[in-house]
């Protein structure tokens, strides 16, 4: 029997992840699925063309050749999986296979939050380990939507560690590669800029450092792109990558401010015409469930580049202030609230996105009492919030267990780890809003379905997203004040 | 470190309780036993098959052989309380997917939706029946005990892999009769015997396996009534319980007894002697030694079923001699395992499955035998590892043995035989003649606690286990030898459940020792 806490833990978790392994499994699936055939049986000009399966590539090169790589075993196991003729394939061995790569891919994760914590109590390496791979979010996400967050998300808190703890160049390299396997990390770019060139780039050494860092990155970047920008598929993959035509929401609403404004201009699309005036909208636009681009009724619709303004408007306390005072201290709650701004004003962002924030996040958890009742509230609404990721009834009990449990333990944890009583951690406005879940819940399940059958099938996805928004625009509301000058005579430690 | 007050204590119950259930309901995502393996496919479409056959059928007809209910096909062969648990089930699930249940056309009826109704119905039986009565038990046994080591034999109880895998993968309700008997086992070490055998006899009405428990608790309910004054109140307490079990198994057999031959005809299908002396690979004694001995070849059936019966109540006997002796709630626990153990050991037509009926007392124990506790289950889970492979179950397998190997470390507390608090009010001693066994012999020698030694030992012992695991994937038995896989996991597995029942046994023994000079110590 084991009996250090931390590898009871990690078996703990290890054990729910395999009960996981024939759950349901969204197209993600195939899509990955489908990835590996095309790496595996395409040459290497031709990935980013193919188009036998509707799920073509579009993540960046480094995660293609992450998929080669997993090609390379799949073939042994099963080499009918690695065929591009093998739409929606998945016999027993696939699904074992594709499960195990993403449990064996999410180590990354495990030892970075070991390593990030190596100097931490052993409870409060527990508790991480509670918290990160723990989570209902990442275990709905990754092991059973089917994603490889973990593994990337691991490589996020690497570089964040590695430059709190001033070893800039291994933490940019890391960010480099981070980039080039998801774009979307992308928007932690002007944090990383900024706070480099302000506490890296400075001093006698400073013109040397940079170029350093330059060249690292150029490197990171050359070995991925290089090849295809030799084979001229450059533009074929940035078309790839930035597919402007999804529409600025997702089919299912992400809780960030557009979902607020949506349901305004749903709101006022009813309300305007009982007082007379005229008003032109498409039944069922937005809320049908397809990813398309759609105008708003009532509201002027936003482009994506005024989705990009609204996020660097937002950023724009945060990197001021980095540029003033770039402390170590104040890198990771920077980076936590860039991906914020980007997923609360973001064009097209899908739910899934604030794992972004809720992993880095909890990471400073511990560290004081607002740090504890910050992440508390942000990561209970993230892991209520994708529970409609979900839709399968052999799945509903075990996703809110695995939330109700998680919250229970984790409020408890929290509660311990910063010495607090467990009644006077959250405000009574906080818990009287993270109660309301619970009615949202049981009308969203249960009352719902009963009286309007198959009527309104969006309103309860609507009802939940627009619940879970108000709760992270507040709380991004109040990590923004943080940033803003007059702040920083508070007692809070990092915008001192 | 914050204390741990009551509320949180209860808190934390309702957290294990839960993290139960999930574990629950993630096994239940795994296949179960004869998925697709037209025609006869495997229990789940034997318990489906029930719900037919009593939602449609009238109770009188549920024993007679006929056209849409015979023994060719999933004939019911468990006691009243299963038939009833099944027409319950089945008109649940008879109001939501009828086709699942319907009379003669549902033979091997196979959906996403109605194998999730199936796992609900395991797993609300596992609540209403099963969990009451481990909390209850944790109530009875649980005197005296730090928060933290209740909250390990909550986890203990609860997360045993052996019946997860069972109930929830492969699919049966063994947790209706195990959660019956355990509330027997508690209510009776409450003091109340008459509530205790009824709740016995229930269990013994849901699955006749139970008989396994019957020596144990026959033991000591006699020794608590010889224990009485007077003759006549002893000869009153005995006539008493006879009534509770009469009365018992009166309302249960109620429908079949208006009938003529109805009992006759269900006792018929409760007991198949007409089965082989085992069925695949079991365990056993009779299955083990058969490589050397070739039981069947030489006695009849007759002979055989006599020399079963003759072993297993020869195994039990010592155990219900202590308890008829010195009968105590303790005991009451050990007279359990060692009964079960018994007759898994030594009985007829034993099913790799009966190791459950050993798991339940052997966990309820695991305050007083912790290192047993923590091992027998795993190696419960490794001798019917042909079966769940068999059933696609590996995976699932393996996850609940992991998540074993995460929660069943005893608390330093118990590990190192710490003696806690003794309780009053129910006569519960905590006594430490269990530890005595080894410790001293142990202690003479290396200065460490016996306990502990115990779990370095056991530790020790997963490596042969680990290695024929590891051995199958890779290495493939030569042709004359094809089920050598099958022989190497009962073989190892007899090894330890025989040592553990000759360990349990000695200590038994060594309860009423102890248990003798500490009511010395309490007059003097």
């Amino acid at each position: 029997m084991l009996t250090t806490p931390e590898y009871r833990i990690l078996a703990a978790l290890a054990a729910v992840r395999l009960l996981l392994v024939p759950a349901y499994s969204s197209t993600d699936f195939e899509v990955h699925r489908n990835w590996m055939a095309i790496t595996h049986s395409l040459p290497l000009g031709k990935w980013y063309q193919d188009e036998t399966s509707e799920w073509t590539l579009d993540y960046p090169p480094l995660f293609a050749w992450f998929e080669w790589c997993l090609s390379q075993v799949a073939v042994y196991i099963d080499p009918q999986m690695v065929q591009l003729e093998s739409l929606n394939f998945s016999s027993n061995a696939c699904i074992v296979f594709q499960r195990s790569s993403v449990m064996v891919s999410e180590l990354v994760l495990v030892f970075a939050v070991a390593y990030a914590c190596r100097r931490a109590s052993e409870e409060k390496r527990m508790l991480m380990y509670l918290l990160i791979l723990g989570s209902p979010s990442l275990l709905l996400v990754d092991h059973i939507h089917f994603q490889y967050n973990g593994m990337l998300l691991g490589l996020l808190l690497w570089s964040i560690t590695w430059i709190r703890e001033g070893q800039h160049i291994a933490g940019s390299i890391a960010f480099a590669v981070l980039v080039n396997m998801k774009h979307l990390y992308a928007c932690l770019a002007p944090v990383y800029l900024i706070y480099l060139l302000r506490h890296y780039c400075r001093g006698p050494k400073a013109v040397q450092r940079f170029v350093a860092l330059g060249a690292a990155v150029v490197a990171v970047c050359g070995v991925s792109f290089g090849p295809f920008i030799g084979a001229g598929q450059l533009p074929q993959i940035l078309g790839r990558l930035f597919p402007f035509g999804r529409g600025l929401c997702h089919a299912y609403w992400a809780a960030n401010f557009w979902a607020l404004y949506s349901c305004a201009d749903k709101a006022l699309a009813v309300i305007l015409p009982r007082l007379g005036l005229p008003v032109t909208a498409p039944e069922a636009y937005m809320t049908g469930g397809l990813v398309q681009v759609t105008h708003f009724a009532v509201l002027p619709s936003p482009s994506p580049s005024i989705t990009l303004l609204l996020v660097l408007l937002a950023l724009l306390p945060c990197l001021f202030s980095l540029w003033r005072r770039p402390r170590p201290e104040s890198f990771l709650p920077a980076a936590v609230y860039a991906c914020l701004c980007s997923f609360m004003f973001g064009y097209h962002v899908h739910e899934k996105a604030i794992l972004m924030v809720t992993v880095p996040m909890a990471l400073a958890a511990a560290e004081s009492q607002w740090d504890a009742r910050q992440y508390f509230v942000l990561s209970t609404v993230a892991h209520v919030a994708l529970m409609p990721l979900l839709f399968t009834e052999q799945e509903y009990p075990i996703k809110v267990l695995m939330v109700l449990l998680h919250t229970a333990v984790a409020y408890w944890m929290l509660c311990r780890a910063v010495n607090t009583k467990a009644s006077t951690l959250l405000s009574k406005q906080q818990q009287a809003y993270l109660w309301g879940f619970a009615p949202l819940e049981i009308y969203c399940a249960a009352v719902h379905p009963l009286m309007f059958v198959s009527k309104l099938p969006f309103l309860p996805l609507l009802l939940t997203s627009v619940y879970s928004a108000l709760g992270l625009s507040f709380c991004w509301l109040q990590m923004a004040a943080c940033w803003l000058p007059r702040y920083s005579l508070s007692t809070h430690a990092h915008v001192q | 470190m914050l204390m741990i007050d009551k509320q949180s204590a209860v808190i934390s119950c309702i957290v294990i309780c839960g993290s139960a259930l999930l574990t629950r309901f993630t096994v239940s995502l795994h296949p179960y036993s004869g998925f697709g393996v037209a025609p006869h496919y495997g229990d789940y479409e034997a318990q489906r098959h029930w719900m037919e056959v009593t939602v449609h059928l009238p109770a009188s007809e549920w024993y007679v052989d006929s056209k849409s209910n015979n023994l060719s096909y999933w004939g019911l062969d468990y006691p009243p309380l299963s038939g009833y648990q099944s027409w319950l089930f089945g008109q649940a699930i008879h109001s939501i997917e009828p086709d699942a249940v319907a009379l003669h056309f549902s033979h091997g009826y196979e959906s996403p939706h109605s194998k999730f109704l199936m796992r609900l119905t395991v797993i609300a039986s596992d609540i209403l029946v099963f969990f009451p009565a481990v909390l209850l038990c944790l109530r009875v046994f649980g005197g005296g005990k730090t928060v933290q080591e209740k909250q390990w034999w909550l986890l203990v109880v609860l997360l045993q892999p052996a019946a997860l895998l069972i109930d929830h993968g492969h699919f049966q309700y063994n947790t209706i009769s195990l959660g019956f008997a355990a509330g027997a086992a508690g209510v009776i070490a409450a003091g109340h015997h008459c509530w205790g055998s009824m709740l016995f006899c229930l269990s013994l009405n849901h699955k006749q396996m139970s008989m396994y428990y019957a020596p144990a608790f026959f033991a000591h309910l006699l020794g608590k009534c010889l224990q009485k004054p007077s003759m006549t109140q002893q000869v009153l307490g005995v006539a008493k319980l006879g009534l509770v079990v009469v009365a018992t198994f009166a309302v249960c057999w109620a429908p079949f007894l208006a009938t003529p031959g109805g009992a006759l005809q269900m006792l018929n299908r409760l007991v198949p002697v007409k089965r082989g002396l085992y069925e695949d690979y079991v365990a056993n004694f009779w299955c083990v030694t058969s490589p050397m001995f070739k039981w069947r070849r030489v006695y009849t059936q007759q002979a055989l079923v006599t020399m079963c019966a003759g072993a297993s109540l020869l195994a039990a006997l010592p155990s219900m001699i202590h308890q008829i002796l010195s009968p105590s709630p303790r005991g009451l626990l050990m007279g359990m395992a060692n009964s079960a153990l018994a007759f898994f050991l030594f009985s007829y037509q034993v099913h790799e499955k009966s190791i459950l009926l050993a798991l339940l007392p052997v966990t309820l124990l695991a305050f007083d035998q912790p290192v047993v506790a923590a091992w027998l289950p795993v190696w419960a889970a490794f001798s019917m590892y042909p079966l769940l492979k068999k059933d696609g179950l590996h995976i699932a397998y393996l996850a609940c043995l992991l998540l074993w190997l995460a929660v069943a470390a005893p608390p330093s507390s118990l590990r190192s035989g710490q003696q806690s608090a003794v309780q009053t009010g129910h006569a519960y001693t905590q006594s430490t003649g269990s530890r005595r066994l080894c410790p001293r012999v142990a202690a003479r020698f290396t200065g460490v606690s016996g306990q502990q030694l115990l779990h370095y030992a056991s530790l020790l012992s997963l490596l042969p286990a680990a290695s024929i695991h590891v051995g199958q994937c890779f290495v493939q038995p030569p042709a004359r030898l094809m089920h050598l896989y099958d022989a190497a996991y009962v073989s190892l597995s007899f090894a330890h459940i025989f040592a553990i029942a000759v360990y349990l046994n000695i200590s038994q023994w060594s309860l009423s020792s102890s248990f003798v000079s500490q009511t010395h110590s309490k007059r003097s």
